[in-house]
């Protein structure tokens, strides 16, 4: 029998803010533990939370990023339970009414639907020593702000695979960094998913019991997970069984998952409204304010890199760097040929860069040793020198191109070209007449290369050449 | 001298213009809590208290003029004193220290107080005679077998007896006002948001604030404006103008008083009656007028508030599970040490309002409990409204009688009666203030309320101060 599969997601993501949520408490990763901590965060009686601005102003961010509707008032209430890591056995978080709703992020040609992104506080971190006898708190995550997003599962389209899940979370990875509302280091815990899985025969309009996984670490274990899920669930369904709904942990070591909780099980997180804060306000204004400060995302700057000429897949590298767009985005300022840009960019710089990371020619050197390319100013080999020079110290490019030759002039090169084709009348007449023009183009191309020392531009050489070899 | 004859006006007078020293009086009182100690009414006196007031005098040489400079003042012991043991007269707290200092205790120490004891309460603020603490029951300053009311009760008999001339308490549905009245001193629940509760060891936060109690109406306002004031800790707290004592001597002559249909009705009969009616003859004498008004919704105060607290107070005291705080006790696994240790460290009463809590916020129970209190509470608001429209302030009793005997109300429901007329205001959000008017037949003290609008402090103290009849010294 043959399944459709519905796979939704809840993504927790760290927001890049200075300080926690709802104190000024440090928000930095590490750090000994229990040493970003105040009344609080640690949830001491009669400590009260105060709202970080820069937070709030984050989660609307992101939520305008995906196209979320901005709620102009929202609500924080607090989700009850207890677990030695949540110090006020409740975490302030948002339920009825959220910061942000809807929205939508693309994955291939589908628009997978968002419900909400709300903000809410992180749990601290639980420390087992090694022979499991003692647990230790660190409470310095405690108060860090998280986003949570949630896709929305029910309707059309939504993600039917591993593969679709796993691009919507790099994807929603690319805009939170992209437009600095968090930095989503997987291996630092900063962005997180529980996935819930259901399958339901073919063509069904009826959902079937969906399974959740909580705290996936790392997009190969959610991909790894989601199959194994799937092929759980078939195999039930396929004897006859039943799917239970309940809570599974994904155990990426073993490559399995596991009970954790079943539905009569489930928690009552008795939510109500936190009596300590007040209800947030937003007016269109702040909204618009901070819609003017989202740059470009990554599928609309690769529709831009592709109307410029980029190929799909130059385009989609650059895009993944921001680092490389930010190289690219000021070098185009300077200099309008994108695809000489792009060439400069995936070929020298990336290798060089390649183990620092580092970029270390500016981009109005780039753009000064491409333009003066395209004035036939500058031919390949020289400007690589120039370019070399330029990533290891400081020069003056213009200067260094005249110095080292910089190119014949169109003239100077004609009356070259005139010259040689005169000494090499058999050649000429080979070329005319001959099996093999292109080879022979070439090797004239490279008379006029070795004649003129390297400083002739090899691409209008070969111009003049077919012209004046007709 | 008999320092405790003075009013605390009086002794700030005394201090600033060095009739006595911060150091005497400290003594003094220090001596007094010792003295009074079998009406356990406070739970420590601070060891540090004379050393603090030798300090201040030298600051008060030096020219300093903090208004309560080296006046010795209680606190509730649910409001964090930093190093202070805080117990809230639970078992779970029996050793914990403050790691901080609330504001209301900044706020004092930045005005030159001398904090010289914390008062007995009931367990986390929950009870109306102060019989529910870990710690023992406290007396009635006035009548030794009976209660003190509650919970601010360590307070009020702190003050009657005369063991400082301010305590502190904190009043979540009438914890400062019925104490207040069963001791005979005044106490006030200023509208919410006027006091930050940063630091206040929290039982029901959207409704209760910290109050000042004391003897007279004019000590009860120059403390309040001490406290009073908007909180950066403290999202709830609101900036408004503190200015309690600015008409206090004013004439009432022209001040419109509602008296609400459904109270009256409801008190026909009671012991208050007599104060309430007197009340009304020395106002109406002063030259106020009267406006029968209607508050449809003013018995539903009392079960909304009993949804509303115990609510909110199930997840504020969801952090006391055995692993952070004292009274720990091991289970196999971690859900049964939180449910031994929570068996073991909550007293009766307290375990009472977090499984009502529990039920109420509970899926399933919510929309019909949680979220109908709220709506009712909006339409006490909204009735309020309407009232202060016609009238300046309202005039309530603070209970419906005398303090009653240790141990006679034995059923919670009775117990919960106990703030009838005190929780309105709390659901409302409003100032009140309790003030000591006649006697029962017993010889023990009645008094009323008065209600008044938001952030209007300033008139209720007016009507106050009138009915007390200016009295000054005691």
């Amino acid at each position: 029998m043959e399944y459709d599969v519905v796979i939704g997601l809840e993504v927790h993501a760290e927001l890049k803010t200075k300080t926690k949520v709802f104190c000024p408490c440090k928000n930095e990763f590490g750090g000994q533990p229990n040493t970003h901590c105040c009344p609080v965060c640690l949830g001491l009686p009669g400590a009260l939370p105060t709202l970080n601005k820069e937070a709030l102003k984050l989660a609307i961010k992101a939520g305008l990023a995906l196209g979320c509707q901005i709620n102009e008032l929202s609500v924080f209430e607090r989700k009850n339970y207890f677990y030695p890591d949540l110090p006020k056995a409740y975490q302030i978080s948002q339920m009825v009414r959220p910061i942000c709703l809807g929205g939508h992020l693309k994955v291939g040609e589908k628009e997978i639907p968002i419900n909400r992104i709300h903000l809410e506080e992180d749990a601290g971190k639980l420390i087992h020593s090694s022979d499991g006898s003692v647990t230790m708190i660190d409470y310095n995550r405690g108060g860090v702000p998280l986003i949570e997003l949630v896709t929305e599962a029910l309707q059309e389209p939504h993600l039917e695979s591993a593969e679709e899940a796993v691009e919507f979370l790099e994807k929603l990875r690319q805009v939170y960094i992209f437009t600095g509302v968090a930095d989503c280091e997987i291996e630092k815990g900063q962005m997180r998913a529980d996935v819930n899985v259901s399958i339901k025969p073919k063509g069904s309009s009826a959902f079937g019991t969906k399974v959740e996984m909580k705290n996936i670490m790392g997009f190969k274990a959610v991909y790894r997970a989601i199959n194994y899920e799937i092929e759980r669930q078939k195999n039930i369904l396929s004897k006859g069984g039943v799917i239970e709904q309940e809570t599974r942990r994904w155990d990426d070591n073993a490559q399995e998952s596991y009970t954790m909780r079943k539905k009569e099980n489930a928690q009552d997180y008795r939510y109500f409204p936190d009596p300590d804060l007040l209800a947030v306000e937003v007016s269109k204004t702040v909204v618009d304010e901070i819609r003017r400060e989202i740059p470009m995302l990554p599928e609309e700057l690769k529709e831009k890199y592709l109307s410029l000429g980029l190929s799909d897949y130059e385009a989609s590298i650059i895009v993944k760097d921001q680092n490389l767009i930010d190289f690219f985005e000021k070098t185009l300022k300077l200099c309008s040929n994108a695809k000489a840009i792009s060439n400069w960019l995936l070929g020298e710089i990336s290798s060089l860069s390649k183990d620092d990371n580092m970029i270390k020619i500016s981009p109005d050197d780039m753009a000064k040793i491409i333009n003066l390319m395209d004035d036939g100013k500058l031919n390949r080999s020289v400007a690589k020198t120039i370019f070399t020079k330029a990533w290891n110290e400081n020069v003056d490019v213009e200067a260094l191109a005249k110095t080292l030759g910089g190119n014949l002039s169109e003239t100077e090169l004609e009356e070259m070209i005139v010259s040689i084709i005169e000494k090499n009348p058999k050649a000429v007449s080979d070329y005319q007449n001959g099996a093999e023009p292109e080879k022979l183009l070439k090797w004239f191309v490279g008379q006029v290369m070795k004649e003129s020392r390297g400083k002739a531009n090899a691409v209008k050489a070969e111009e003049i050449l077919k012209e004046k070899l007709k | 001298m008999q320092y405790e004859k003075y009013s605390l006006l009086q002794l700030v007078d005394m201090i600033k213009t060095h009739k006595v020293t911060s150091e005497e009086l400290t003594r003094y009182f220090v001596a007094r809590c010792e003295e009074k100690k079998e009406y356990n009414a406070l739970l420590e006196i601070f060891d540090d208290a004379i050393e603090n007031a030798k300090a201040m005098d030298k600051k008060i040489s030096e020219g300093f003029d903090g208004k309560l400079a080296g006046i010795p003042v209680i606190i509730k012991d649910n409001i964090f004193y930093e190093g202070k043991k805080c117990t809230c007269s639970s078992k779970f707290l029996e050793n914990y220290v403050a790691q901080y200092c609330s504001t209301v205790v900044q706020k004092l120490l930045e005005a030159g107080a001398i904090i010289i004891a914390r008062a007995n309460m009931d367990e986390f603020a929950m009870g109306s005679s102060t019989e529910n603490s870990a710690f023992g029951l406290t007396h009635n300053a006035l009548d030794f077998d009976r209660v003190p009311g509650g919970s601010s009760g360590g307070s009020a008999t702190s003050v009657a007896l005369g063991l400082a001339p301010l305590a502190l308490g904190t009043d979540t549905g009438g914890s400062i006002r019925q104490p207040s009245a069963y001791n005979g001193i005044v106490g006030i629940k200023p509208t919410y948001g006027r006091v930050s509760r940063f630091g206040v060891v929290a039982f029901s936060s959207s409704i209760e604030q910290v109050g000042p109690m004391t003897k007279t109406v004019a000590d009860n306002a120059y403390a309040l404006e001490v406290l009073a004031g908007k909180c950066t800790h403290d999202e709830t707290s609101i900036a408004a103008p503190i200015d309690f004592l600015q008409n206090i001597e004013k004439p009432i002559k022209s001040i419109k008083i509602g008296l609400v249909n459904e109270v009256e009705a409801m008190l026909c009969g009671m012991e208050s009656e007599k104060a309430y009616k007197s009340a009304i003859e020395v106002l109406k004498n002063k030259g106020a007028e009267f406006v029968k008004v209607s508050m449809p919704s003013f018995s539903l105060a009392l079960p909304c508030y009993y949804i509303i607290a115990p609510a909110e107070a199930t997840s504020n005291l969801g952090r006391f599970d055995g692993i952070k705080y004292t009274k720990r006790v091991e289970g196999a696994d971690i859900n049964e040490t939180y449910s031994k240790s929570r068996s073991a460290g909550f007293g009766k009463e307290v375990k009472r309002r977090i499984m009502l809590g529990n039920f109420v916020l509970s899926s399933g129970f919510f929309d019909a409990y949680y979220i109908k209190a709220k709506a009712v509470q909006q339409a006490l608001i909204d009735e309020s409204k309407k009232i202060f429209s016609v009238c300046d302030a309202i005039l309530l009793p603070t209970t419906t009688g005398t303090a009653f005997k240790l141990g006679e109300k034995k059923d919670p429901i009775s117990m919960y009666k106990e703030d009838y007329f005190t929780i309105p205001a709390n659901m409302m959000k409003l100032p009140a203030i309790s003030v000591p008017h006649e006697k029962g037949e017993n010889g023990m003290p009645l008094a009323v309320q008065i209600m008044g609008k938001e952030f209007d402090e300033k008139t209720i103290y007016q009507i106050a101060h009138a009915i007390e009849g200016g009295v000054h010294g005691i």
